[in-house]
């Protein structure tokens, strides 16, 4: 099950966030900062999914944004990968020459 | 009052604030500004500025006073105030707040809207956050909706069914019927959504599992279609026609095919199909062929199909990607169980996995190659493993110590070996290895008796140069400890023995006491250590009185204690002291109730008892509690317990009480006072609640206190040595009548200067004839050593009647409390 879903920049500045569980606002922003810590300090060829508390991120770079799925070992990695992808296709194909 | 501000522009003012302070300002201000604005119940800007608070509270600031507009919003008719009014009450409402319930209303209405986008709205903010209440209104419209010919609904209406079936579980039955054509559907989002509505219902109850195994074939052909079907552009993703369906409706069979030999076959070919056919140069075609072998793990597949699924991971293993490897090593990892031979094959690969740069992957390939050792592979393995514990990372280093120590315990070749690995590992990680390791180690060393020498000199040399890894220098403190004799004798075969002198060896564990770098718990062994070599080296002894007097005046009270007590042994105790201080028995290792524990094959040592790990509590086995006992009242000690309530200095009647119990008792040279029961407890707790201690007399004669009307109790005195002034007395009641007689209660009273303690009785009825008794303890308290006078009052039922009597007894004989 996928628990959220965030967009963050470099900076750290979330762009989108939407929760599909319950989650204090304070905490929002703390799960937030820490998430896109996580996903910093990964060089390139590191793998995409990390173990992070008791699910998994599985997160993509595009330029400067990260785009960072949460969700629960029921999930296929993977699958959920190329889902991050077709997401910023249809995106793209939507409003046309997007960016961050 | 002028517009308010377009969305667009407060997004852009808020990204020009360069500090948080900044963007808190702007929005605080904006805030004010709509919130100025709701009250003035502003119907034109109203989406506008509910717009921009969701923004706001994207961002992480609270914005709760927008619910109600959001109502407001929803319940308007142009449809762009609904969609952001849908929207709000998505990311502002859920079943915590009161308001939501009004929704219900609005929803239901836009439910049989005219225009699908409305619906199709309606039944997103459902499916999203509808509470229970609200499911159960309104599952009856989505039901409706499920069936309609409109795909654009019937796509939102299964994942909506998806949400009310979660919450609502007893709804699944509604929805049954609808089901029926789900999977008829051309439509691909109709299909997706259907089947994960499916997939629900399943994992839900195992009656629909049941129900909905018929459906096998269908999902079957659907899937062919989807591998067989050539391009179609609506579908593709990297040259693959709807990845996302596929995998579901694999997890669907999967799901399906568990535990089911019929679906299992019926699903064999298209596995191995997709399997095969399935490209695997881009992401795509891999996560397809990953839920293939999570698919093939989980039902009942046939043996050729299983090999092709680890065969397709070992491929990914080789695969230059790291999130194939990671997954690889993932389902590796779960598959180590069922098919431990196939993955053994893959061996090599996952090995030189743990050199990878990546942390996940490197976990991944240690967990599974602790998994893949066996008695075959082990020196291989564990060198390699080995050299991973000495490159790897911090956060890996305690799990890897511990998972080496249980893989060559179980398959060790040869003891040299398995020593050789310990001390290694001990060596490279010691500080990381885990305290509960030390005594498993150490009793691992006194089985190995033969390479005793060949171990003590290893430690010794290893340390010698380096003492600052506290497992290390405990193992290594208490093995010169115990073997520093073979030490310096210089005999080894092992290898070339050393020569090291008796003052070498006391030189070294007296600079481990001395560093900064000892723990507490370390200085403890070595100082044990150094006692122990009193008896093992011949010229030293001196020297280790005078280390030992130095420490009993140490800070560390575990030091000093310890110090103390050794003290005294050589002053008084010295004829004991080579007794005390033998060799150790060979250990054996006990499981009681998953804890292990070390039990003495006789218990004798004062050493073993202090470096026992746990204290006995009620765990301990009843021998290693009796052993004990038999310290208290055993043969070597006894010339020492009864003098020491009575004689000398009450520090050491305590610290002796101290040696044979464990060091819970803490300060020593503080008088302990007359030894209690009660103190030491934890001997008790092991014992049933017997008198413990012997007559000093050759027995105290027992008493008749009441012969009455066939009712007779007898007392029968015990006196204990270490405490005097407590008398033990068992009551036995018999019945001489043809009737038994129940429910019966003794109950007795003594005058004040006494105490009195009664336990509970063996139970309330005597039968008749003498056949039986009930035995009864008591426990009395004369402090004054006065005369001992009793009151008893007895109860019971008799040839149908209650019968109560009252009686005196004032014969106790001298004995029982002189």
């Amino acid at each position: 099950m996928i628990k959220f879903f965030l967009m963050v920049n470099k900076q750290g500045q979330t762009r989108l966030s939407r929760y599909y569980e319950h989650v204090e606002i304070k905490k929002r922003t703390m799960l937030e900062a820490e998430v896109i810590k996580n996903c910093l300090s990964r060089s390139k060829d590191q793998c995409s999914f990390i173990e992070y508390k008791d699910f998994k991120l599985v997160y993509r770079q595009y330029a400067a944004l990260f785009v960072v799925v949460g969700i629960d070992h029921t999930e296929n990695e993977m699958a959920v990968y190329e889902l991050i992808h077709n997401f910023v296709e249809v995106l793209d194909k939507y409003f046309s020459r997007v960016v961050s | 009052m002028p517009a308010p501000i377009r969305l667009r522009e407060l997004i852009r003012t808020i990204r020009t604030a360069r500090t948080q302070a900044e963007e808190r300002e702007m929005i605080q201000k904006e805030c004010a500004a709509i919130r100025s604005s709701f009250r003035e119940e502003d119907n034109t800007y109203r989406c506008r500025n509910v717009a921009k608070l969701l923004y706001m509270h994207m961002l992480g600031y609270p914005a709760h006073f927008g619910q109600l507009e959001c109502l407001k919003l929803i319940a308007s008719q142009k449809f762009t105030d609904k969609r952001i009014g849908y929207l709000g009450a998505m990311l502002l409402l859920d079943e915590r707040q009161d308001v939501h319930l009004l929704m219900t209303n609005c929803i239901k209405n836009d439910l049989n809207h005219s225009t699908q986008y409305v619906q199709g709205l309606a039944l997103c903010t459902l499916g999203c956050m509808g509470s229970s209440e609200m499911c159960r209104d309104l599952a009856g419209e989505v039901e409706k909706l499920l069936k309609t010919s409109n795909s654009y609904l019937r796509k939102k209406a299964a994942l909506c069914a998806v949400h009310v079936i979660r919450k609502v579980p007893e709804l699944m039955e509604m929805f049954l019927p609808a089901t029926k054509n789900l999977l008829n559907e051309k439509n691909h989002g109709v299909l997706h959504t259907s089947v994960v509505l499916l997939t629900e219902m399943c994992e839900r109850s195992p009656d629909m599992l049941a129900h909905f195994r018929k459906l096998v074939p269908q999902l079957v052909r659907i899937l062919k279609n989807l591998i067989m079907s050539g391009y179609s552009p609506e579908h593709d993703v990297s040259g693959i026609s709807d990845p996302f369906l596929q995998v579901r409706i694999l997890r669907l069979l999967r799901i399906l095919g568990r535990n089911d030999d019929d679906s299992s076959e019926a699903m064999n070919d298209i596995l191995a199909q997709v399997a095969t056919n399935t490209e695997t140069s881009k992401n795509v075609g891999n996560a397809i062929l990953y839920e293939t072998v999570l698919t093939i793990m989980d039902i009942k597949s046939e043996s050729g199909l299983r090999v092709l699924a680890i065969n397709i991971l070992g491929r990914f293993l080789l695969n230059n990607d790291k999130n194939i490897r990671y997954v690889a090593l993932t389902s590796l990892l779960k598959t180590v169980q069922t098919d431990h031979n196939a993955v053994q094959r893959h061996r090599s690969t996952i090995v030189d996995c743990l050199k990878d740069l990546d942390v996940s992957i490197k976990r991944r390939a240690m967990e599974l190659s602790f998994a893949l050792v066996n008695g075959n592979n082990v020196r291989g393995m564990m060198k390699e493993l080995l050299y991973f514990l000495d490159s790897c990372e911090p956060e890996f280093k305690a799990d890897c110590a511990s998972g080496i120590f249980l893989a060559s315990e179980k398959y060790a070749p040869s003891k040299r070996w398995h020593i050789d690995t310990i001390m290694r590992v001990l060596t490279m990680a010691g500080s990381y290895v885990r305290d509960d390791a030390v005594p498993s180690l150490i009793q691992l060393i006194t089985n190995s008796v033969e390479m005793h020498t060949y171990t003590v000199q290893r430690l010794y040399k290893a340390i010698l140069g380096d003492y600052s890894q506290q497992p290390l220098v405990q193992v290594a403190s208490w093995c010169i400890g115990e073997y520093g004799d073979l030490l310096v004798s210089g005999q080894c075969e092992e290898e070339p023995p050393i020569q090291v002198t008796e003052d070498e060896v006391l030189d070294i564990l007296e600079s481990i006491l001395i560093s900064n770098m000892s723990a507490s718990v370390t200085r403890g062994y070595t100082l044990t250590a150094i006692m122990k070599l009193s008896t093992r080296f011949t010229c030293n002894v001196n020297r280790v009185r005078k280390i030992v007097s130095v420490y009993s005046s140490s800070i560390d009270v575990e030091l000093q204690q310890r110090a103390v007590e050794y003290n005294t042994l050589f002053k008084k105790y010295d004829h004991m002291r080579p007794a005390l201080l033998e060799r150790m028995p060979v250990m054996e290792k006990v499981t009681i109730n998953g804890l292990t524990e070390i039990v003495q094959s006789n218990g004798e040592t004062e050493s073993a008892v202090l470096e026992t790990k746990s204290p006995p509590s009620g765990l301990q086995p009843l021998s290693q509690a009796n052993d004990l006992l038999d310290l208290l009242g055993g043969t070597d000690i006894t010339p020492v317990i009864p003098t020491a309530p009575t004689s000398k200095p009450d520090s050491t009647g305590g610290e002796l009480l101290d040696l044979l119990g464990d060091l819970n008792l803490t300060c020593s040279p503080v008088s302990a006072p007359v030894p209690q029961i009660a103190q030491p407890p934890f001997l008790l707790d092991g014992l049933p609640s017997q008198p413990l201690f012997s007559d000093i007399a050759a027995g105290i004669p027992s008493i008749t206190a009441y012969n009455k009307n066939g009712l007779k109790i007898d007392f029968t005195f015990e006196r204990s040595n270490t405490n005097p002034s407590v008398t033990v007395i068992t009551i036995q009641a018999s019945n001489s009548t043809e009737l038994d007689m129940t429910d019966f209660v003794f109950q007795a009273a003594v005058p004040k200067t006494f105490q009195l303690q009664l336990l509970s009785p063996s139970s309330g009825v005597i039968p008749a004839f003498n056949s039986g008794t009930i035995t009864q303890v008591i426990k009395v308290l004369n402090p004054q050593k006065q005369q001992l006078r009793m009151r008893i009052k007895l109860t019971y039922n008799h040839k149908g009647s209650a019968i109560q009597d009252l009686a005196e007894v004032s014969n106790f004989p001298p004995q029982s409390w002189q």
